[in-house]
């Protein structure tokens, strides 16, 4: 089965993006294809690849990274909302004029229409949030 | 990104759940802003407004003084977006002291008996 | 054409797994996960309303949710079935949509 995964709120503030995260291994070790994971409103924040948690603490930027690398998965930031947020990647960059970029690794920066097109072109859309 | 058009040939019954009183929260008019970027995808699109996500469509929204959009206005273009299926719990509301007469837009009152039954016929929910 | 409805909040700090409840459809399940757990425990202000809606659908807990909140062996509801992450996948699977209530 097809799942899409939708993210809405930041990394270490609410369990959401773990339990997204746990999902989504549980999910592909049955199987399953995760065939995008949105992060929308703070969701965005764990796209950076600027955090270090103490390295007692797990990476949930770098698990994430992971799972784009290792299994394909297509990790999409809502522009609108990394706007807001400075979560800025190369194009953003150079189209706001802004002196750096900081998007990690297996993320990159797309329109709601990808949120949209996930719920149409998947078998299942879940919701993680506060 | 925001013009794009949706080729894929799938039409889905997507249902907005909003439950959230606008302006304490960003979820009411990302809700909003989900509803017209997807109104590009021509899908079968209904928003429910539940509990106090029936503040979203309340009359007389003055949040300019704060800096703030005031998006209330927006319900009432959603038809030109071809989003005609609005409907609000008669249930929420009367708990709220509100009446139809209250809301920006025409709306369909749905009881809360019939609520489940409203999602159940359902592809997609997205819950804000 | 039934629902997986899934919880993630305190029924004892907010309102909104009794607003969920409320709203169920006939053959619709309930997922607890999150702080959400904490309504499967036996014995709480809200297990006999639990029990009752137990009886009309069926009701799961997410096991690592209860066990990371020292919860694991603690008594539960009869009416609430334990899953992991797997069983959570599962349920996404049986069911024809996922409802989360934010």
């Amino acid at each position: 089965m097809k799942f899409a995964i939708l993210v809405n709120e930041g990394p270490y503030q609410h369990q959401a993006s773990d339990s997204a995260y746990q999902f989504s291994v549980a999910a592909l070790e049955a199987g399953h294809e995760i065939s995008r994971v949105f992060f929308y409103h703070d969701g965005v924040n764990n796209g950076s690849r600027l955090t270090t948690p103490p390295q007692d603490d797990r990476h949930i930027q770098k698990r994430w990274s992971a799972l784009a690398a290792d299994k394909g998965v297509d990790l999409v930031l809502c522009v609108a909302a990394c706007q807001r947020r400075g979560l800025v990647d190369e194009g953003e960059m150079k189209r706001n004029g802004k002196d750096a970029s900081n998007i990690a690794e297996g993320f990159r920066i797309s329109g709601l229409g990808q949120l949209i097109e996930a719920g149409i072109e998947s078998d299942r859309l879940i919701t993680f949030g506060d | 990104m925001e013009d794009e058009e949706y080729t894929g040939g799938i039409e889905k019954k997507i249902i907005y759940v909003n439950r959230r009183a606008p302006h304490g929260t960003v979820y009411a008019l990302e809700s909003l802003e989900t509803v017209l970027i997807g109104a590009a995808f021509d899908q079968d699109v209904t928003m429910l407004f539940l509990d106090d996500g029936v503040f979203q469509l309340k009359k007389d929204q003055a949040p300019e003084a704060l800096e703030f959009k005031n998006f209330s206005k927006t319900y009432r273009a959603l038809e030109m977006y071809d989003v005609e299926k609005l409907f609000v719990e008669q249930e929420s509301l009367a708990e709220r002291g509100l009446a139809q007469d209250d809301l920006v837009v025409d709306v369909e009152l749905v009881a809360r008996k019939d609520v489940g039954a409203l999602i159940n016929d359902q592809d997609v929910v997205l819950s804000f | 054409m039934s629902t997986l409805n899934v919880l993630n909040k305190s029924p004892f700090e907010k309102k909104t797994m009794e607003q969920c409840l409320a709203r169920l459809a006939d053959g619709d399940s309930v997922l607890m996960i999150e702080d959400a757990v904490v309504a499967a425990l036996a014995d709480t202000a809200i297990a006999s309303q639990l029990e009752s809606v137990g009886a009309a659908h069926a009701l799961y807990v997410l096991e690592p949710d209860l066990a990371a909140r020292g919860l694991s062996s603690s008594s539960r509801l009869a009416a609430v079935k334990v899953v992991d992450y797997s069983g959570f996948v599962e349920l996404a699977t049986t069911h024809e949509r996922v409802h989360s209530w934010l």
